[in-house]
């Protein structure tokens, strides 16, 4: 599997998402500076976690507008994989290729700790290797990840199964919105999710829960 | 270097000689030196003479304030330069002792970890969010300076009374203050110390640990070489908060403290991010000769030790430094605080290349001086000499000070007679539900302690570890600790069991304890009751270093924290690194699984029998009396290596200290960390002392309960002359202590979880 980290200033899970990556598929991925303008060919484009540009102004928002983003919402557009995790998911959300916001925590804390998931749809290409329904354990670490959306969207994402992944038995760290802890775009080829399966693919993190959200992607690459 | 710490300046009134800020004009480097100008800078009248017999002439204003940031007591230890120099610093891990930004230590293949410990205590009682924040930004500078990713991070902290008014506040605001730093910068936090005392209502303290991985190949010092080259500053702008920080706020507190305010720096952890990135990117190149950050008295104090350092004179033009406010006085430059800033002499064939980088990251990269020849202090401020002074005297030469001292007087023992008995199971169950050993769950899930992906231990067990990255086996253990009332009661055997139980976490571990840091926080050291204090802890902590191999890599004073005369209790945070060879041969706390035997290594006959100085005295029968449990250290020597032998060979499936709380406490926490529970038999001889003593050099452990391998590991304890009993067995969902009610694991997590969420609820 190709893949493609992209590095934005403040961003601080970029070097735990490219561990991952060189350990699940044996290949690091690429790494693309915020000025680029040009993506390469790779099967998974990865946006990580962290706090790009301070999460000043808006958590996402600055990222949003940088050059870089312009030429991902390209490859999106492609139908290339891309996946947000954390600040990733909020940037995601912030250029509009994903629906919804996230909000600051309902206990307006940071909470950082191992929450359960619910594999909401495993059917996309980025659950596959999950079981429909499968209960999974993931560490979260953020300050903003209340999902929120209108009830129209709300209602939509849910009809179209692109709610992916669910906080589960009571663990919703954050007050999101129907649990929510995942969503794709419609298309599926857009993942964004405030947990981190970077930080559970090994017996040193405790488990490795996280490890099949690689291997699907890996599989359709391969 | 100090990092922007207030909290051992020398006392001063409270005038500032800026001008309100409306006026926004440059301050003439020709204001009037008086009497009262001197004593707002802190400078006794006998310190002031010492300047002119130096220079032979009378300070320009802005000498006055340069002289005044590196004579000041954080800058200069001069009330404690004369004990610290008693501890013991080398050993044959030790690759860079005190004296640098972090002590530096081997850990082999050509690896080594960079650490200190350093207070924010006055700014963050002043101003809590940031005063925390900066002294987790100061820290981490401190760490990447010599060219090391942080890969840890601990605080220890302590607060007054839990009823006091503003307690609830200050660990609201230090908390988020510590996250919203360190999660940010994107550095795991995996231990620490949180405490109430009704002591600390004045004076809350704010103890920041950072622990860095660097190659031995590639360290970075401060000290200068070389004539004619560029002297680069990096980083954030220069404004104007925190002038004069390390001196003007500095002092007791009186009522007027909340006009110190302003002079607390607002930290900026995207822009030290960045930083790190930079710097670790630019010495990669090779460009950089001698780099140090700017911390306390920020460009002066950064300047004057990379020239006295390497036996050169420092040239500054304050036309070419960055700033972000306009009209700021060579003053006010000198002496600003403004955060995430560095100083470089660097390699001038190399200066495109760096710049370039630092522009990528989107900071400042200014040549803003010269090395030189003469050796002395020059600073240029439009087209004006506005200083001029002997470099390498205003660091040696600064005053030092044999305070007058007087030894504390020990407490008489404690009568056990005088201990009324109590029931076990309440007295456990109330005990892990107060504020100082309930779950500090509330406390550290604000702190991202997974990030970097290596914590295979985080806070709550015995001590944070996280992974060597990219080393297949190895791991780095990190502990901090001290017990402040045994250091009251007597700072002599408090100051040897904040060493030893350091050491002690780390073993628990399976680790090879390496080198500490300290951060001595005490009261005010003119008064000879509190220089008694400091100096018998001194004299503990160098005896317990120097028995246990352990010696002391780096730190930091901080004195006077004191307010309208009442004193904090001596405090003398010890933070020690530990090594793991292996981490699959790595302990935990949790009991592993049901029907182990429980062994209790290193008791006395009763299982424990030292109530004095006991938590369970304190709140459970409401007194502090006796003396603190004293540590032999042979006995904890020997003890610790017997424990970390069986955690290597894979004998302990489970290991777990004897600290506050005695025994009960511990098997406690191991029960809850595991949710398995266990049935202790009844002790020898009493068994509040028993269970509750805390009699130092104890550790719980598990093992199989084989009756052919525990009758080996009972051998193999006689020959090493550590006393090991079986005292239980783990099994059920209940803890059972001898003829106790048998308390439920459900029971206990619901008061040990319980209080701090509804402390800080209200």
């Amino acid at each position: 599997m190709k893949s493609a980290v992209i590095q934005l200033p403040g961003l601080n899970r970029d070097r735990d998402m490219i561990a991952a990556l060189t350990k699940i598929s044996g290949k690091p991925p690429l790494t693309v500076w915020q000025t680029e303008t040009e993506l390469p060919d790779v099967d998974l484009i990865v946006i990580p976690g962290g706090f790009s540009y301070g999460d000043y102004l808006r958590c996402g928002a600055i990222a949003a507008r940088m050059p870089v983003m312009r030429a991902v919402a390209e490859k999106a557009a492609q139908g290339v994989l891309v996946m947000g995790v954390c600040n990733g998911f909020q940037i995601l959300l912030e250029a509009g290729l994903l629906p919804g916001a996230l909000m600051r925590n309902a206990s307006l804390k940071f909470v950082c700790r191992h929450v359960k998931l619910q594999v909401a749809n495993a059917n996309t290409a980025f659950t596959r290797a999950y079981s429909p329904g499968q209960i999974i354990r993931c560490p979260v670490a953020h300050h903003d990840g209340n999902y929120f959306a209108d009830p129209e969207t709300l209602a939509r994402i849910e009809g179209e199964g692109q709610v992916v992944f669910r906080y589960a038995e009571g663990t919703n760290p954050n007050g999101s919105v129907n649990d929510i802890a995942g969503i794709v775009n419609e298309a599926g080829n857009v993942l964004g999710l405030m947990p981190h399966p970077e930080n559970l693919i090994e017996d040193a993190h405790g488990g490795t829960d996280g490890r099949p959200l690689f291997e699907s992607v890996m599989s359709l690459a391969a | 270097m100090p990092q922007a710490n207030r909290d051992n300046g020398a006392k001063h009134a409270t005038s500032r000689p800026i001008p309100p800020k409306q006026q926004q004009m440059t301050i003439p480097n020709t204001v009037p030196i008086t009497d009262e100008l001197i004593a707002a800078h802190g400078l006794k009248p006998d310190e002031y003479q010492r300047i002119l017999d130096l220079i032979g002439r009378e300070p320009t204003f802005t000498e006055l304030g340069i002289f005044s940031a590196m004579w000041n007591e954080h800058c200069s230890y001069k009330s404690s330069k004369k004990w610290l120099r008693t501890l013991p610093t080398s050993g044959p891990q030790v690759i860079q002792g005190p004296g640098e930004n972090a002590g530096v230590v081997d850990i082999g293949d050509g690896q080594c970890v960079v650490f200190k410990m350093e207070s924010h205590n006055h700014p963050s009682y002043i101003e809590p969010y940031q005063g925390a924040a900066t002294g987790v930004g100061g820290i981490l500078r401190d760490v990447f300076t010599m060219g090391a990713r942080p890969i840890a991070a601990m605080n220890a902290l302590r607060f007054g009374a839990p009823d006091h008014p503003k307690t609830r506040h200050l660990v609201a605001g230090v908390v988020a203050g510590i996250g919203g730093y360190g999660n940010s910068f994107g550095v795991p936090t995996v231990g620490g110390e949180v405490n109430f005392d009704p002591r600390y209502n004045g004076n809350c303290l704010v103890n920041a640990f950072a622990a860095g991985l660097a190659r031995t190949d590639a360290i970075f010092y401060s000290k200068a070489e070389g004539v004619g080259l560029p002297v680069v500053y990096l980083g954030a702008k220069t404004g104007r908060d925190g002038v004069g920080g390390a001196t003007m706020a500095s002092a007791e507190f009186d009522e007027g403290i909340d006009e110190k305010r302003p002079t607390v720096q607002v930290g900026d952890p995207f822009t030290e991010k960045c930083l790190l990135e930079a710097c670790l990117e630019l010495m990669d190149t090779g460009a950089v000769i001698a780099i140090q950050d700017m911390g306390a008295a920020g460009l002066t104090c950064s300047a004057v030790e990379m020239g006295a350092k390497g036996n050169l004179g420092i040239e500054l033009d304050l036309d070419k430094v960055p700033v972000r406010e306009e009209g700021m006085s060579a003053y006010e430059m000198m002496l600003s605080e403004s955060q995430e800033r560095m100083l470089m002499v660097l390699r001038p064939e190399k200066r495109e290349e760096a710049e370039a980088i630092f522009r990528k990251w989107g900071l400042d990269f200014a040549v803003v001086g010269r090395t030189t020849d003469d050796l002395r202090f020059r600073v240029l401020h439009q087209g004006e000499e506005v200083a001029n002074l002997p470099i390498k005297e205003l660091g040696d030469q600064a005053p030092e000070y044999d305070r007058p001292w007087v030894a504390p007087k020990a407490p008489p023992a404690l009568d056990p007679a005088s201990v009324p008995q109590t029931d076990i199971a309440e007295a456990l169950v109330r005990l892990i539900g107060s504020p100082d050993l309930s779950s500090r769950r509330w406390v550290w899930e604000q702190y991202d302690t997974l990030i970097q992906g290596n914590s295979l231990q985080i806070p709550g067990g015995d001590a944070g570890v996280v992974r060597v990255e990219g080393h297949p086996t190895k791991a780095l253990a990190f502990s901090s600790d001290v017990t402040p009332r045994y250091c009251e009661a007597d700072p002599y055997e408090g100051g040897k069991q904040a060493v030893a139980e350091c050491w002690r976490n780390l073993t628990a571990t399976g680790a090879d304890p390496l080198a500490v840091t300290d951060n001595l926080n005490f009261g005010n050291p003119e008064r000879p009751e509190i220089m008694g204090q400091f100096v018998r802890a001194i004299e503990g902590i160098g005896e317990a270093c120097r028995a246990l191999s352990f010696p002391i890599v780096s730190g930091n004073v901080s004195l006077y924290n004191e307010t309208l005369g009442q004193a904090i209790p001596p405090t003398p945070t010890i933070a020690g690194v530990g090594l793991i060879p292996d981490w699959s041969r790595m302990a935990r706390t949790a009991f592993a699984a049901e029907g182990q035997a429980i062994l209790l290594a290193g008791a006395p006959e009763g299982w424990g029998t030292h109530l004095g100085q006991s938590v369970y005295l304190r709140d459970i029968h409401g007194r502090a009396a006796g003396t603190p449990p004293p540590v032999d250290l042979e006995h904890e020597k020997r003890t610790g290596d017997f424990v970390r032998g069986l955690i290597r060979s894979g004998k302990a499936t489970a290991v777990h200290d004897c600290s506050d709380g005695g025994l009960a406490v511990a098997l406690a926490e191991m029960a809850m960390a595991s949710g398995i529970g266990a049935i202790i038999d009844e002790p020898p001889a009493d068994p509040a002392a028993a269970f509750f003593g805390e009699d130092q050099g104890r550790y719980v452990l598990t093992a199989q309960s084989d009756d052919e391998a525990l009758q080996a590991l009972f051998e193999e304890a006689e020959k090493a002359g550590v006393s090991l009993v079986c005292i239980g067995m783990t099994g059920g969902r209940e803890l059972k202590l001898g003829g106790a009610r048998a308390i439920s694991v459900a029971e206990l997590e619901e008061a040990h979880e319980g209080w701090f969420p509804a402390f800080m609820q209200g």
